[in-house]
């Protein structure tokens, strides 16, 4: 029985990280797998969670298996800290696994889990970023068959991806995916980055730090090692590029904020009718200010 | 003349098959059907050669197993007994032993040297993308990764096969039967494939149509020196297409030789009867 003064239960037969200790082997077992063999999709038994799949079953289970009590903890979602995804996952993970600490800045952190972002700051070789994924697959565009698609897989054969692209600028005049850009990995395999953005998609070429994609429904654990080749498909002659985030005048868009000029930027409508942009990315907004010694308001911070 | 193609014994039975198939089965017994164990003997004992620059006609009635000979070779069925050989002067010459190929290099053959023109283009085509698009996998395939060239060959491939430029980015499901069939032969063609399959392309077609397709591939194996195996229940078509010509029954070949002479002076008797049955 859960009372009402101790928010986690000490008395519970629950291990550390909630997860038993065959199912943590397991899922270790498919990370190394998945880091020795770049981009390639490995399956495992993805468990039952006391939350919805599709709710970032895959990533939790990936965090909860890799997590120790030394391991300092951010969770985000769609980059924001204090979403109520984010909130709920690291509240879930810090009751289950009693002596970590968390932090909503990005350098402090040892362990991220993260849905659709990447963070601004460059991450390090002592942080491990661990992606939710809700379709680990970029081939179901062009193949349902998964036993077709683990063919093509294997044989690297992918020209129906390029296909699609074809088509796109054929329709379009430019390659009109805004997440999920299929990437190829060390040469051979392409993945689906989770939803993250393109502006994200540079990230993953020779990151400091692992990257860990879990897709809890799909069951599939996948990998970009550290200082691993991450190429987004294109032609040579339209070359990939990321959201500009220029205005009508052709000028860089800066959040409204804390003014940055470097970062992804969403964009809101005020009751107004106004559009206004601010950093997507809210740690990196609020160390920006807080270096600028700039003021907080609250109406802007709630938007 | 230089091979191009080598088949010796070529065999596929579908069903498990057992010790008396073979004799239980073909022109003699007028049947494919083993009676001992009731399995398909879709083609035996089929061998033949193939020369560059040469189209052969296989001809033969429904469910004599003339399309499983293009199927076998172009991989989309696993032969079952027998060799052929594919040779190859691309860059350097090379050998192919085609029934001991592994995945990858089967692939290489079937997407860069081999080209399949079905009678069927639900087959050869994707109709979820545009004729462009169809004609771009194959260049895809081939590693062909600029945009610009693409278009450049994709409209080259389509002029030559007469399909109006303006219809380049439409659905092929908005083209009429013939145009999707000379879409497909420029998807076909896209890597200049020295072997080319055509499997019942002008059947079904209207006879100006069909007429149209025929130039088109007469005029492409004189300036490409394509070598292509011509699967076609129609006489005609042979008659206007191949040099030499396999005629077979039940998974047999008949009856070989050149076009003129098995048209002239058919000797098997069913040969004669077909020869015989032309309007």
């Amino acid at each position: 029985m859960m009372n009402k003064t101790t928010p986690y239960p000490q008395s519970t037969s629950y291990p550390f990280g909630f997860l038993d200790v065959y199912a943590k082997r397991e899922i270790r077992r498919a990370v190394l797998k998945a880091l020795a063999l770049p981009g390639y999709q490995v399956p495992y038994a993805s468990r039952e969670m006391p939350m919805g799949r599709g709710f970032g079953t895959g990533g939790l289970q990936l965090t909860l298996s890799v997590i120790g009590p030394d391991d300092t903890l951010k969770v985000i979602d769609q980059g924001s800290d204090d979403s109520v995804n984010a909130v709920n996952l690291k509240q879930f993970i810090r009751q289950t696994c009693p002596g970590i600490d968390t932090t909503t800045e990005t350098p402090k952190a040892t362990l991220l889990q993260s849905r659709h972002r990447i963070p601004e700051v460059p991450l390090t070789e002592k942080q491990i970023i661990i992606l939710q994924v809700p379709y680990p697959d970029p081939l179901v565009y062009v193949e349902p068959s998964e036993e077709i698609r683990k063919t093509m897989h294997g044989e690297a054969n992918y020209a129906r991806l390029w296909v699609k692209l074809y088509e796109d600028i054929r329709e379009y005049g430019e390659i009109t995916i805004s997440h999920r850009y299929p990437t190829r990995i060390n040469g051979h395999y392409i993945l689906d980055p989770s939803p993250i953005m393109r502006w994200d998609v540079p990230k993953l070429h020779m990151s400091r730090a692992p990257i860990l994609f879990g897709a809890g429904r799909e069951k599939k654990i996948y990998a970009v090692p550290p200082f691993t080749k991450a190429e987004p498909l294109t032609f040579e002659d339209v070359p990939f590029r990321t959201e500009n985030f220029l205005d009508d005048s052709g000028n860089r868009l800066a959040c409204r904020r804390c003014g940055a000029r470097d970062s992804f930027l969403d964009e809101f409508t005020t009751d107004a009718g106004e559009k206004v942009y601010q950093c997507s990315d809210t740690a990196y907004c609020t160390s920006r200010m807080k270096r600028a010694g700039m003021k907080r308001s609250p109406e802007v911070d709630h938007a | 003349m230089r091979k191009v193609l080598d088949v010796k014994a070529m065999s596929k039975i579908y069903g498990q098959g057992c010790p008396y198939c073979r004799d239980a089965t073909g022109p003699e017994v007028n049947t494919n059907i083993c009676r001992h164990c009731g399995s398909v003997v879709a083609i035996d004992d089929i061998s033949f050669t193939l020369y560059e620059g040469e189209i052969l006609g296989v001809m033969g009635e429904s469910g004599s197993g003339k399309s499983t000979v293009a199927k076998c070779l172009y991989f989309d069925e696993t032969a079952d007994g027998g060799t052929a050989h594919y040779f190859d002067n691309h860059g350097q010459y090379s050998l192919f032993d085609l029934f001991n190929l592994n995945a990858a290099q089967r692939r290489w053959l079937r997407y860069r040297r081999f080209g399949m023109v079905y009678q069927n283009p639900n087959l050869g085509l994707n109709f979820g993308i545009s004729s462009g698009g169809n004609i771009a996998e194959r260049l895809l395939m081939n590693d062909i990764l600029v945009y610009a060239d693409i278009r450049k060959r994709a409209t080259e491939l389509l002029r030559r096969t007469e399909v109006p430029m303006d219809r380049m980015d439409d659905l092929p499901s908005q083209f009429s039967g013939g145009m999707q069939q000379r879409v497909q032969i420029s998807k076909a063609l896209a890597t200049n494939p020295p072997l080319l399959f055509l499997d019942e392309v002008t059947t079904g077609l209207d006879v100006s149509v069909q007429a149209g397709i025929l130039d088109l591939i007469i005029e492409l194996q004189d300036r490409l020196k394509t070598s292509m195996i011509v699967v076609t229940h129609d006489l005609g078509v042979i008659r206007l297409l191949a040099g030499r010509t396999l005629v077979m029954k039940n998974g047999h070949i008949v009856e070989a030789g050149l076009t003129d002479q098995i048209m002239e002076d058919p000797q098997h008797a069913y040969t004669q009867k077909l020869v015989a049955s032309v309007l």
